[in-house]
């Protein structure tokens, strides 16, 4: 277990665009200078999302790293769902999930106007 | 001089990267309740404006993690998300290194603080600037506070950052604005996203606008986890701004939950003398 390796390689990841295209060129050289177990490298070579958040990578660095890959937000906070139904609750760390997995916590505005949200003035 | 604006807003990516799935009548008010606060801060003509933020891990990561670090350069890049997903293009934004130098050495004598001359804002910052500083081309002075890895940054000590802010800004020439941005209550980049504590986001607000340290610093992180989850360690960033006013009232001039932005959208400001 070294969640602080995958982490830190995701920090210099998000932060650097240098970094970035090594990534995306040479992954392998990149991820050797960290410490990493199979199954953590193979989550972010992939990139596995669900399991990365399952693993306990703090919420903020994984959202960065999604946003990286071009993850749309929906599709970010399913995957971290599939994560936690396919591996169980998430391992270690304070960005854990406290709602139930078919949970609609945020709706998406709907864009066919219904009556009610078409009254002027309502607010 | 005296403080010239004291405030505080929401800096979720949500706010600018997913603006187009809030309702947008709700969504509306809360970008006028910006648009006031930029012109509220421009009429107080701020030489430099100190954005006391909660970073993601843009600069500092739990290899050399800093309770308190202030910038000092001339520029700063960001955001380092991805421009189309935070809604932000790549921007270089205005520093002042020779002003950051000599508001960090007041800072010092009443906080221990790292300052940094390389600083890259993510949506902490960036979001706030987008409505307040659209232009970038007013002075910030970035400033972080541990809210992301424990051991975090005491309360009790975010207060007396604060007051040494506040020191700061009456020992130099220059007009100096405070922000703060975060929180409050909510369970950013999980799951949980959306999931809003609206009743403890109402208290906490009514804490900060009575400017009452003692009820404000009444928090543990067990219990902010549980009622706030981890987005409401972020208070510390409100908390620092309610120091550097301390003695004023405050007022909530918008906070309102929406959901898809994942927190209660909040901007509020102190009435300085
Ligand atoms: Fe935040």
């Amino acid at each position: 277990m070294s969640l602080y390796a995958v982490q830190k390689f995701l920090y210099e990841l998000n932060r650097s665009e240098a970094v970035q295209v090594t990534y995306r060129s040479a992954p392998d050289a990149l991820l050797d200078e960290f410490d990493l177990t199979s199954e953590e490298r193979d989550a972010l070579t992939e990139p596995d999302i669900g399991k990365l958040f399952h693993l306990g990578v703090n919420g903020q660095i994984l959202m960065h790293f999604a946003a990286f890959h071009q993850i749309e937000w929906q599709d970010y906070l399913q995957r971290m769902r599939d994560g936690i139904a396919k591996h169980g609750p998430v391992r270690e760390g304070v960005y854990a999930m406290t709602t139930a997995l078919d949970e609609e916590v945020a709706p998406v505005h709907s864009t066919s106007p219904s009556p009610a949200s078409d009254t002027p003035g309502e607010n | 001089m005296p403080l010239v604006y004291a405030g505080v807003c929401s800096h979720a990516p949500g706010i600018t990267g997913r603006s187009d799935q809030a309702d947008p009548q709700v969504r509306d008010r809360f970008y006028d309740a910006f648009d006031a606060m930029r012109a509220d801060l421009e009429a107080a003509k701020p030489d430099a404006v100190v954005v006391i933020a909660a970073e993601h891990f843009a600069n500092f990561f739990m290899n050399n993690m800093p309770s308190f670090a202030i910038g000092m350069a001339d520029s700063y890049e960001g955001p380092i998300e991805d421009p189309g997903w935070l809604g932000i293009e790549k921007q270089s934004v205005l520093g002042n290194r020779d002003l950051s130098q000599r508001f960090i050495t007041e800072v010092m004598k009443g906080s221990d603080v790292s300052y940094a001359e390389e600083w890259k804002f993510d949506h902490g910052i960036m979001v706030p600037l987008h409505f307040l500083t659209p232009r970038y081309d007013t002075a910030i002075i970035p400033v972080n506070i541990n809210c992301q890895g424990p051991p975090l940054t005491p309360l009790a000590r975010a207060w007396a950052f604060g007051e040494s802010i506040r020191a700061a800004a009456d020992a130099l020439p220059e007009r100096i604005a405070v922000i703060g941005t975060g929180g409050i209550s909510h369970w950013p980049a999980t799951p949980d996203s959306g999931k809003i504590n609206v009743e403890w986001d109402l208290d906490f607000m009514d804490r900060w606008c009575r400017n009452d340290r003692d009820a404000l610093l009444d928090y543990d992180d067990l219990s902010v986890y549980a009622d706030a989850g981890q987005g409401g360690f972020e208070i510390r960033t409100f908390i620092a701004v309610s120091a550097a006013a301390a003695g004023a009232t405050g007022t909530v001039h918008f906070l309102e939950p929406i959901p898809i932005f994942a927190v209660s959208c909040t901007v509020a400001s102190y009435a300085l003398d």
